[in-house]
């Protein structure tokens, strides 16, 4: 057994070229074999690759899908966000537990499997879902679950449970999957259909300098959320020394409520690589990483053939398009179940082997980014836009669009409407347009731009999808007159406080305590000084935090007390002489009640 | 100033080590001024064990680690205008919330049958009628009762407790420069 490990991870390693950097490969490969990585994997790993065996052990232990003691051969994992738990998470988990005779994060004697909640995977329009090992499963029920779990006991085999196939793409033979892209509004950008090449060949017709100011000209602004300039971005990479440089494109698609980058990768993944492609160009990269969530990890085969007729098709190689002068070539960086790795800096981290912490900026990564060298991180869709660009010319494409927001903008739609799905928008279209579309129009409120959005009441849903209004990467959950605002934050908050990285005291400890605030005032314990104590915490959050994610995720607290601030003020009240009411004095001596076998001598009676 | 007109202060320690008061001490001769401006009701420092009257300011040393604490801390509530947590017992539980991650049969066992320095043959727990039961963990003032001001630090330093009493008591804006609430 001892040479069995030692051998296969020597495979693994030298299969990377002992190279550190590609530690994220080395154990997810490792995994596959073993479903763990124990401490002795991780010495050998640390031996081969030549780094700190800590450096190993924090790896493993930060990423949420690796794990130090063995697990089952089968991991269930069940996505556990607001959309699933409207959706029924509660039942589903309920009968998986049931079904396998197991708790939540537990494995089964025989070893064949393992239970787990995970974050949002990316499936909010098919909730319920969840995945078995990579393969995804959607629209449980309790139902649905018992079944599951009997048929892989008799078949042991995920793949097998995939027995109806999805629409488009999810069908091909390197997929297969259930998965439906619920694409209900194809725009004039991202989803318009493709003429493979093309954008490229226009590109390379054209000097760097140009390409850049063509994104310019067409104002594109990156469609992740933050909305910086592309153009810009590019403009700095490019002036930062004739050195190394890399392109990244952002696929680890962790905000929950969001999807729009699964379609993408399984509809217009060429469009995806071309526009990489002409940032390598444009900024003078020989190199591209995808960094991949995990929980796409079934797109892969998909994605790699897609790479693969590029190359053959001189789209992607040491010489694209025949030109010597310019050699580029992308490789897919698979993600290990970290939200936070959707921050580029985190990412960048991610990428060379390393825990997904993120970093200080300045300096920026278009100055330093991957391995040191300057990096252009770019979303997805964004680089979809590069293409269509190239391919239309930016005058057609700032044609779109409203005043500081040109182009059209991709929307996860989920929650409580008819239609779900993805839906693509020009921007400036209203909120209302948008709801009427997707028949969610009954809304008490809408979840724009994911946990650290904003929470919109009906009275705002004449604002405007764009940068200049309400801003958004593109998650749009909708909540019905039937939900508890307070549930909603509550759930946001529980996300935050298990992605936080944990490396800053306002983050780790901030989210803790706003969980905890919201929860009393939900619970019809809170005063009204814990909402003027929520906004503190939020305000410390916000101004101290490290990185985005602390500094944004008070928002929904902060965002539901100013547009639903009565959904806290009619549930707080003070307490009888100057008493917290969120103190129980007979409910805390309970424990040492049945101790000393004897009543407290102060409850029961009046203060 | 006569002694009816005094602002009256009533302090107590309860789950703290004492620290804080002994810091409260350390304000030497300026005690006189202090006498000067209040009168002291129940508290630890005149050994006045119950309330003689309300109070302008209540000062409250340690968290609730058993029941007795809470009726205490109510009964300052009830008798204190203002009520000011002082150290980081009171703000945060301090070291005795240690033992909140532990369950509480653990925690008799430890102190009292298994600890390595405990000699206790008969394995008793103490369990008089006298004893207050203690509570399932150890809770911070303000989340028993409401709570004015916090005033941190393991002790706070004469001169912190010195310049908020002061500034309280003589109703002008509290002045703590950075040296008096830094803690590393």
């Amino acid at each position: 057994m001892h040479d069995d490990v030692e051998s296969t991870v020597q495979r693994i390693c030298q299969s990377y070229d002992n190279d550190g950097r590609r530690l994220m490969d080395i154990v997810t490969d490792l995994h596959r074999e073993y479903g763990c990585v124990d401490p002795e994997a991780m010495d050998l790993i640390a031996r081969c690759v030549n780094v700190p065996r800590l450096r190993v052990q924090s790896l493993v232990s930060f990423y949420s899908f690796y794990a130090e003691a063995p697990r089952g051969r089968i991991v269930i994992r069940l996505s556990d966000d607001v959309i699933d738990r409207m959706h029924g998470y509660d039942r589903v988990a309920a009968a998986f537990c049931d079904e396998l005779g197991i708790g939540m994060g537990e494995t089964t004697a025989d070893g064949l499997f393992t239970l787990e909640r995970t974050a949002c995977i990316g499936m909010c329009d098919q909730a319920p879902a969840g995945l078995v090992n990579d393969v995804v499963i959607t629209h449980l029920s309790s139902d649905k679950a018992r079944q599951i779990v009997q048929d892989l006991r008799r078949h042991g085999d995920p793949h097998q449970l995939v027995t109806s196939l999805g629409d488009g793409e999810n069908g091909c033979d390197l997929i297969h999957s259930m998965v439906r892209n619920n694409l209900r509004k194809a725009g004039s950008v991202i989803f318009s259909p493709i003429n493979r090449g093309e954008a490229i060949r226009k590109a390379l017709s054209i000097s760097p300098q140009e390409v850049i100011r063509a994104m310019k000209t067409a104002r594109l602004r990156g469609r992740g959320g933050a909305g910086f300039p592309a153009g810009m971005k590019w403009e700095f990479a490019r002036g930062a020394g004739d050195g190394q440089k890399y392109i990244l494109c952002n696929a680890d698609e962790g905000e929950p409520g969001t999807f729009k980058d699964r379609v993408i990768l399984t509809e217009r993944a060429d469009r995806v690589f071309a526009g990489m492609t002409i940032a390598g160009y444009a900024i003078g990269a020989s190199e591209g990483i995808m960094y991949l969530r995990a929980e796409y990890a079934y797109l892969k085969p998909h994605l790699e053939d897609v790479l693969r007729r590029r190359r053959i098709d001189g789209l992607l190689g040491e010489t694209v398009l025949g030109r010597n002068e310019f050699a580029f070539d992308i490789r897919i960086q698979i993600g290990a179940g970290a939200y936070v790795c959707g921050e580029e800096t985190a990412l960048i981290s991610s990428c060379e082997g390393k825990r997904g912490d993120p970093m200080t900026r300045p300096p920026f990564p278009a100055q330093k980014g991957y391995n040191g060298c300057p990096t252009v991180i770019n979303n997805v869709e964004t680089l979809c836009c590069v293409t269509k660009i190239m391919e239309e010319g930016p005058a057609t494409f700032s044609d779109c669009g409203s005043d500081q927001s040109s182009g059209t903008k991709l929307l996860s739609i989920s929650g409580d409407c008819k239609r779900a799905g993805v839906y693509e928008f020009p921007f400036g279209t209203t909120l209302r347009e948008v709801l009427n579309e997707c028949g969610g129009l009954e809304a008490q409120a809408v979840q724009v731009g994911g946990p650290s959005g904003k929470m919109v009441s009906p009275a705002d849903f004449d604002r405007k999808i764009c940068f200049e209004d309400l801003a958004t990467g593109g998650s749009v959950m909708v909540f019905g007159p039937q939900r508890n605002i307070l549930d909603i934050v509550h759930g946001f908050m529980d996300f935050f406080v298990d992605e936080s990285c944990g490396y800053c005291t306002p983050c780790r400890v901030g989210n803790v305590l706003l969980k905890q605030l919201v929860e009393r005032v939900r619970d019809g314990s809170g005063e009204p000084d814990d909402l003027d104590q929520m906004r503190r915490i939020a305000g410390t959050m916000k101004a101290t935090s490290r990185c985005g994610l602390g500094q944004t995720s008070s928002n929904p607290v902060m965002s539901t007390l100013t547009t639903f601030e009565t959904e806290y003020t009619d549930r707080v009240q003070d307490g009888p002489d100057g008493q917290r009411r969120g103190f129980d004095l007979a409910e805390s001596v309970k424990a040492a009640e049945s101790i000393a076998g004897r009543p407290s001598v102060h409850t029961g009676q009046d203060d | 100033m006569g002694e009816n007109q005094k602002a009256r202060i009533a302090t107590t320690s309860l789950a703290g080590c004492f620290g804080c008061h002994m810091s409260l001490l350390d304000i030497d001769e300026r005690i006189l001024q202090l006498a000067e401006l209040v009168v002291f009701d129940k508290s630890p420092i005149n050994d006045i064990k119950q309330f003689t009257g309300r109070c302008d300011v209540g000062l409250i040393e340690g968290g609730c680690c058993n029941e007795h604490n809470v009726e205490v801390l109510r009964d300052f509530r009830k008798h204190c205008d203002i009520l000011i947590s002082i150290g980081d017992c009171a703000t945060m539980g301090g070291i005795p919330a240690l033992r909140n991650t532990v369950p509480l049969q653990e925690c008799l066992d430890e102190a009292y049958r298994d600890g390595p320095s405990v000699h206790n043959p008969s394995g008793m727990i103490p369990n008089d009628v006298e004893l207050p039961l203690i509570l399932d963990k150890v809770y911070p003032a303000h989340e028993v009762v409401k709570i004015d001001y916090h005033l941190p630090g393991c002790p706070p330093s004469a001169d912190t407790l010195w310049e908020a009493l002061v500034a309280l008591l003589t109703a002008k804006p509290v002045e703590l420069p950075y040296e008096l609430v830094k803690y590393d």
